[in-house]
């Protein structure tokens, strides 16, 4: 299925001063997937994210949203759950969260029944009148979660949304996210999870040092960060390279090994099968935690 | 336009429901009305008259004894004096005077107030003094006619050659008392702004909230909040000392004082007394120019504020901004004596054009007089001043806000002045 570039992002530029937070940054989100935005502290994924929110404008560079020129309108099709992120501690949940969808550009009446049908889904009606200070740290980040989304927009970006939840928590936010996917919102997602990242995210790209190093879909940039590379376990434990493979590590009975360019899988299998026994044979992928570390140590 | 609105609104409710506003504005207007009542209070008290009864063994005395404004004396004898000594209360006397050999006496059932007692004293005294001039031979008439006391009015000739009174008191008070009004509300709500934003950066809502609005709009939106929150206490303020100190007209001052006066019955009399001192000095100009000046003044030096609370993570950190914004109107305070020495000279025409310094100043020259075209360029350029320092607070603001656990020193400050929004 080919799916249309929601949001792309073409050589920004952003300097603060002598310092360079963004550097040519390119990355095109496609609508409806999971995008996850990874790179270690600093990167410049919190200045990128609020470029796109129109917090800060870039130096230089363009951003298309759309098919159009990012501009004012479209501040209220897009979301934003920064990573720093809080609320009046003296207000009432109920009056703060209105207020916050009316600033969304949402008319009062609209705001009040969407709100409503969220404080019923995530089963938190009765915090209404409660004041913010009355609350854990997790149950305001619904709250935050909640005048997020309210406003129904087509580009949600999420800078750490699982942090400060429980797992229980934690899991229905996981699962709110995949829905908001299937009805067609593209989420932009920035995590330092990379359990979640692999759950959850369909494409994702890597910025470090105020670069994008890697950007594409998932299981492609798995694939092209280790070819060839499967997982063997045998019922002996004398496994030993050859021409058409190499053997990359080996724990016990279970090795790992790296086909040689120009051979193919199933040859590979017909010759380890001749004098060993194969319990199991698989394709090898790498978590996207080591290609994270991977990637950046290369750099 | 739209969402300006909302901050503003949030803004003002949030700050006028609080207990601490709501205390504030009732509790003010009574202390002002109480400053207001007392004292023209203690004044009516005192003209109570009093009745108090002279017995003296001789008539030496009792027989030169003066009822004055508020004491009548009665003479009575030592017989009735042992009488009614004994059941003063019901008696119809306040007091007893008793003279026996050049002693002097008074007996009362309650205690005497000083008035009273320095009434009658000073008259006793006056009287031994004549008898000692009499007796030296020295004629009364002389002394008395070489007392003087002059008074010396004081008229203003404008430009038309009208002629109209002058108070140099009156001017002098309420230069002084609207300079320094003004010069507290800036300070008051300027601080409530900056504390307004560091809340909201320490509360880290910020970012949510500039994710819709932009930041500049989240800064007016306080300040102007804010604002109204000022003018909303300051009307309540004038609104309810009026009112209470009516009432408290109506109940505490004698009914028998009013009729006195039959000619002002249906005028208050604070209202009269004001006008009476004030005379000459056009209050309803001062109050319009208090307004805008209170209002320019406070736009300006709260973006300002609004600026140092984005620059830094927590309160205590403002300190070594908030001085240099404060000195103009901390030098504004103290010049307050020298401008009214002389209102029309160099420094008070300066002061008062200075937008950092006019709105103090200004108010404390207009009571003298102050050239219209003066009062224009003032006003012109205090809103020039508004407008500059919004402009560069606002930059500041922007990336002040978002900026956390930084130690941010002047040279920085300068740096974000430069950054594109």
């Amino acid at each position: 299925m080919k799916k249309g570039i929601l949001l792309s992002v073409e050589d920004v530029i952003k300097k603060y001063g002598d310092y360079t937070a963004l550097n040519k940054v390119n990355i095109s989100v496609p609508k409806s997937s999971i995008y996850g935005l990874l790179g270690p502290n600093g990167a410049g994924k919190t200045t990128l994210m609020r470029i796109i929110n129109q917090i800060t404008a870039p130096d230089h560079g363009t951003i298309i949203f759309n098919g159009e020129k990012l501009n004012k309108n479209h501040i209220k099709d897009i979301g934003y759950l920064p990573e720093e992120r809080g609320l009046y501690k003296k207000m009432k949940v109920g009056e703060q969260a209105l207020y916050l969808a009316q600033l969304k550009g949402m008319s009062y009446h609209e705001a009040k029944e969407k709100l409503k049908y969220w404080f019923e889904k995530l089963e938190i009606t009765h915090w209404w009148s409660k004041r913010v200070e009355e609350l854990s740290k997790g149950m305001a980040q619904k709250i935050q979660f909640v005048v997020t989304v309210i406003h129904k927009p087509e580009l949600l970006i999420f800078d750490e949304p699982f942090s400060g939840f429980d797992p229980i928590n934690a899991a229905i936010i996981r699962k709110e996210i995949l829905q908001l996917r299937d009805n067609g919102t593209t989420i932009i997602l920035s995590t330092h999870r990379m359990e979640s990242v692999e759950e959850i995210c369909d494409h994702i790209a890597l910025i470090n040092d105020s670069k994008t190093i890697l950007e594409g879909p998932i299981e492609k940039i798995k694939e092209d960060f280790q070819p060839n590379t499967y997982e063997v376990s045998l019922d002996t434990n004398n496994l030993v390279s050859s021409n058409q493979f190499k053997i990359l590590s080996h724990d016990k009975n279970t090795y790992k090994i790296k086909i040689n360019e120009g051979f193919l899988v199933k040859q590979t299998i017909d010759i380890i099968n001749k004098e060993h026994k194969i319990l199991s044979f698989k394709k090898d992928s790498a978590s996207v935690e080591e290609i994270f570390i991977k990637s950046i140590k290369d750099e | 336009m739209n969402k300006i609105f909302l901050i503003i609104r949030r803004e003002y409710l949030v700050r006028v429901k609080k207990k601490s506003f709501i205390i504030m504005t009732i509790l003010a207007p009574i202390l002002m009305a109480s400053l207001i009542i007392v004292p023209v209070f203690l004044a009516n008290q005192d003209q109570q008259n009093r009745l108090i009864a002279v017995s003296e063994d001789d008539t030496k005395y009792s027989s030169k004894i003066n009822d004055t404004d508020n004491i009548n004396f009665e003479i009575i004898t030592e017989d009735e004096s042992e009488k009614i000594r004994k059941n003063l209360t019901d008696s119809p006397y306040y007091a007893i005077l008793d003279i026996k050999n050049d002693t002097f006496t008074l007996f009362a059932s309650q205690q005497i107030g000083l008035n009273i007692r320095n009434s009658i004293q000073n008259q006793l005294e006056k009287i031994i003094e004549r008898e000692k001039l009499k007796q030296a031979g020295i004629d009364i008439k002389i002394i008395e006619n070489s007392k003087t006391k002059i008074n010396i009015e004081t008229k203003i000739i404008d430009a038309k050659g009208e002629v109209t009174d002058s108070n140099t008191e009156a001017s002098i008070g309420i230069g002084f008392i609207t300079g320094i009004l003004i010069y507290m509300f800036i300070f008051m709500y300027g601080t409530m702004v900056m504390r307004g934003v560091i809340e909201e950066k320490t509360n880290r809502i910020v970012e949510i909230i500039i994710s819709s609005v932009k930041p500049f709009q989240l800064m007016m939106g306080k300040i102007i909040g804010v604002a109204l929150v000022g003018l909303t206490q300051f009307i309540l303020w004038i609104l309810l000392t009026i009112i209470i100190s009516s009432f408290a007209e109506l109940f505490l001052i004698d009914a028998a004082e009013i009729s006195n006066n039959t000619d002002t019955i249906n005028q208050s009399l604070i209202l009269d007394e004001i006008t009476k001192l004030t005379g000459g000095i056009d209050l309803i100009k001062i109050f319009f120019c208090f307004i805008f000046f209170f209002l320019f003044g406070y736009l300006m030096y709260s973006a300002l504020f609004a600026a140092v609370g984005s620059a830094v993570d927590a309160e205590a950190d403002t300190q070594q901004f908030v001085l240099p914004i404060t000195i103009p109107l901390i030098l504004a305070f103290i010049l307050i004596q020298p401008v009214m020495d002389n209102p029309d000279g160099t420094l008070a025409f300066w002061l008062s054009m200075n937008p950092l310094t006019s709105p103090v100043i200004m108010m404390v020259r207009l009571p003298f007089g102050v050239d219209i075209w003066e009062l224009v360029l003032s006003m012109v350029l205090l809103i020039l001043g508004f407008i500059i320092t919004t402009y560069l607070a606002a930059k500041i603001y922007r990336t002040g806000i978002l900026m956390y656990g930084k130690k941010i020193s002047y040279k920085e400050l300068w740096k974000w002045l430069t950054y594109k929004g």
